[in-house]
């Protein structure tokens, strides 16, 4: 017992969320975006195929070597990484809007924000929530990587120090620690997400 | 006041081989209550998208008279950007083309369904219909009216198909709309409801009068509700003939009055017998 565990998850933590809400915020407007107009969306088609398909690894190493090795590189390899399956994702779901819906507002003249918020955003939900739930699990993984490869803490690092050291214990233990946090915010942040949400349904 | 002009010279729909409308003219007078006739899936439908505005793809335009501004395009034809030009040579000298946004009337429509936001009780979805001018007592008095008090909070797909058109009408109504369009608004309310909602749509139309454009292919409907009635043709559709209905507004409760003049305007003009 080190007492290195709570630092190191946390560093990874904090990483996670900047680099979470960078792609999300980012994500759901550019998907919004193409969803709704066709002629960005046939430019950006092939782009966002490409991007979807670059290995991990390969954004992780080129942001380190252009921009060094340091913290914002890290954070923009794991966002150049999550963010083409929130907008596939936020995209699919702008395409199946209900066209009767808009009308409807824009025949009562909602206006743009009113659009947005009452109109827009709650048919989006429950694809935000499977671009959350698939991007907290995909930023994980790459998050590792990134901090095994150019920083010198968080959970990434630690690992590949144990795994020099074949040191089995505590690779588990760091294991079951990050099982805790994923668990956690499932139970206090998504479950109430989508309770609050989908309690207009029968 | 409101008065409008339809002029649609042609309204295809991409995917289509033939047009939906084709030579369309119909004038809509300030507060008058007309009633659209005419056979399911002939574009009656598609007319009230495109007076809406929600339909910009046809060919013709809409001309619209609010208070004492001059007329006014109210919708123009699919060439966006020529638009202006056009209108401006169209039209004679003398009537300004008022920008868009002062002229367009407010508009209540009520669509075939619902179209309640489901995730949004009751209250919420007439509420966001407002501009924010209104006072709440309106709601509460047109909720009061269509026996949905009790159901105001209550989120819209827990209700049955005739409360939650009850509550589109409400919405309709309550922004105090200058042109009502209604599409098939009383189907699948069961007769008593449909008979008093349709006494209220009455009672409203005459403390407030508007201009009102209702659809429907129950001829009896129409003759109670209408000032004039619009008999329209299968697709592509055109006006098949105008008829004005003559029945005074305090005899509409007579059905012997209103069944003698059916009879009569079956007999008097055969071409509407088919489209029913």
């Amino acid at each position: 017992m080190s007492g290195q565990l709570p630092f190191h998850l946390g560093v990874t933590l904090l990483r996670l969320i900047v680099s979470f809400a960078i792609a999300m915020l980012l994500g759901c407007a550019i998907g919004i975006m193409l969803g709704r107009n066709k002629k960005l969306d046939a430019f950006f088609d092939n782009w966002l195929v490409i991007f979807l398909n670059v290995p991990a690894l390969v954004t992780i190493i080129l942001c380190y070597v252009w921009f060094g090795l340091i913290e914002s590189a890290a954070i923009l390899a794991v966002v150049i990484n999550k963010l083409p399956n929130v907008i596939v994702t936020i995209r699919e779901g702008t395409r199946a809007l209900d066209q009767d819906l808009l009308d409807m507002a824009r025949c009562y003249r909602f206006g743009k924000r009113k659009t947005l918020v009452h109109v827009i955003w709650p048919q989006l939900h429950p694809f935000v929530m499977g671009a959350t739930r698939s991007g907290l699990a995909l930023i994980w993984k790459i998050i590792l990587v990134v901090e095994l490869l150019g920083r010198s803490n968080g959970m990434g690092y630690q690992l590949h120090l144990f795994f020099q050291l074949f040191d089995v214990a505590s690779i588990l233990a760091y294991t079951i620690a990050f099982v805790a946090v994923i668990q956690l915010i499932e139970l206090l942040v998504l479950k109430p997400l989508d309770k609050k949400a989908l309690r207009w349904r029968r | 006041m409101t008065d409008i002009q339809i002029n649609i010279n042609n309204k295809t729909y991409p995917t289509a081989a033939k047009p939906s409308i084709e030579g369309l003219k119909l004038s809509l007078n300030s507060n008058e209550f007309t009633c659209l006739v005419g056979p399911s899936g002939c574009g009656k439908t598609t007319l009230l998208n495109i007076i809406a505005g929600l339909d910009n793809d046809y060919d013709g335009d809409i001309l619209c008279r609010t208070g004492s501004l001059p007329v006014a395009t109210l919708l123009t034809s699919k060439d966006g950007g020529n638009a202006e030009n056009c209108r401006e040579q169209s039209r004679p000298p003398s009537l300004a083309v008022v920008g868009r946004q002062h002229t367009h009337p407010k508009i209540g429509y009520i669509f075939q369904n619902p179209r309640l936001l489901p995730w949004r009780t009751v209250r919420e979805n007439i509420e966001l219909a407002l501009d924010g001018n209104q006072s709440p007592k309106v709601i509460d008095e047109l909720l009061e009216v269509m026996q949905l008090t009790a159901a105001q909070h209550v989120y819209p797909e827990r209700l049955s198909l005739g409360m939650s058109r009850r509550a589109a009408i409400i919405r309709a109504f309550a922004i105090d709309p200058e042109v009502l369009l209604m599409d098939e608004p009383f189907v699948s309310l069961d007769a008593p409801t449909a008979r008093q909602v349709r006494e209220l749509l009455l009672k409203l139309w005459q403390q407030r009068p508007h201009t009102v454009l209702f659809v429907t292919h129950d001829l009896r409907e129409a003759i109670a509700l209408a000032d004039r009635l619009v008999f329209l043709s299968a697709a592509p559709m055109r006006v098949v003939s105008e008829v004005a209905v003559p029945i005074a507004r305090s005899e509409r409760g007579n059905e012997l009055a209103l069944e003698t003049f059916r009879q009569q305007l079956l007999a008097n003009h055969p071409e509407i017998k088919q489209l029913l």
